[in-house]
């Protein structure tokens, strides 16, 4: 086996993970999510400005989204705050199960503060993925250059599809949308290379609709509980067995 | 004055209701992941909580699709992700290719069934 994949500077380190995030599935796939979020941010009448701030702030498409057409949708803010929120609590257990990949012997609480900012579904699910091959004290620096980069992708999609709504045909839009579910789906099966992901990812996918289809509050929270804690302790009992 | 506030007011918003609401659950986040270290039950335990919303959410953009990929029929949406997923493990656990194959589906069904 080989060493950790290591570079000369943390610039070097920043260019490395820019370069991973170009050319990973995700740039096409968050660039077009970002033109379907522009395209709805300028049927509700918002600012182009205010949406590339909403980007770089919130750094969530669905929360994004939530945001945009309940604030357009004429919604009371305090259920367009509830309604982020809740969206907003997977970020939870991401930081939690990312930090600790993160941290070195110098790392300080100060380095993780923008890795913690920047996480997200995409950023999440490629840092597992590369991380573990690279040297700890250059993974912020990766990170952050590999954030940086989808970053950018989604601020100058947000525009491009700002000015380009309204144009797509009614089949492309819906094809546009489609990407998301499909890259993470896919993505996700990759990653999931331990038996106790796979059985996460396969609970979810079945309990997730079902809490959906019965109208239950907070259905992702509980997806992520139940599923969650079923497929740790499947993968208890399997250790426990073996 | 008024009128610096009526310009200020749509980024005051976001702000409050939407980067605040959803940061809080990462801040929250970076306190508990304190010395924890990978290998910890409550790292392995929150990866697979992720996973399982993340699965869920997935499930429910492609089953609950809202604006115009609702349009596509759930049967159109449904297969092409089933032939994508295929794709994705006939070409190596590919995910571009899995893609491209679950797009081509739901564009070609789409097609088909809106003409």
């Amino acid at each position: 086996m080989s060493g950790p994949i290591t570079y000369a500077s943390s610039a070097a380190a920043f260019r490395a993970g820019v370069k991973s995030a170009v050319t990973s599935v995700f740039f096409l796939v968050i660039s077009g999510t970002y033109v379907g979020v522009g395209a709805l941010a300028h049927g509700y009448g918002f600012a182009p400005w205010w949406l590339a701030l909403s980007t770089v702030l919130v750094w969530a498409a669905p929360a994004q989204v939530i945001l945009i057409s309940a604030l357009g949708g004429g919604a009371p803010l305090i259920e367009a705050a509830i309604a982020v929120t809740l969206s907003a609590i997977r970020l939870l257990p991401m930081v939690v199960a990312l930090l600790p990949l993160l941290r070195g012997k110098g790392t300080w609480l100060r380095d993780l503060v923008l890795p913690t900012h920047f996480t997200a579904i995409s950023m999440w699910v490629e840092s597992l993925r590369l991380l573990p091959a690279i040297a700890h004290e250059r993974r912020v620096p990766f990170c952050n250059g590999l954030a940086a980069g989808y970053m950018f992708a989604a601020t100058g999609s947000g525009f491009i599809g700002y000015y380009l709504a309204a144009e797509l045909p009614p089949l492309l839009a819906g094809a546009l949308l489609f990407l998301t579910p499909m890259s993470f789906l896919m993505s996700t099966a990759r990653n999931a290379r331990m038996m106790i992901d796979r059985l996460a990812f396969g609970f979810g996918l079945m309990i997730g609709p079902v809490l959906a289809y019965w109208h239950v509050g907070l259905d992702l929270m509980w997806t992520g509980v139940i599923g969650g804690s079923l497929a740790y302790a499947v993968n208890r009992l399997r250790g426990v067995a073996t | 004055m008024n009128a610096v506030i009526a310009e200020l007011w749509p980024y005051l918003v976001l702000v409050m209701v939407g980067f605040l609401p959803n940061e809080i659950w990462r801040a929250l986040g970076l306190v508990l992941a304190r010395g924890l270290n990978e290998d910890s039950q409550m790292v392995v335990l929150a990866r697979a909580l992720a996973t399982a919303i993340l699965a869920g959410v997935i499930a429910k953009l492609i089953l609950f699709s809202s604006g115009a990929l609702a349009n596509i029929p759930l049967a159109v949406r449904v297969t092409a992700a089933v032939c994508g997923f295929l794709a994705f493990l006939a070409v190596k656990r590919t995910v571009f290719a899995g893609v491209v194959v679950g797009e081509a589906v739901l564009l070609a069904g789409g097609y088909f069934l809106l003409h």
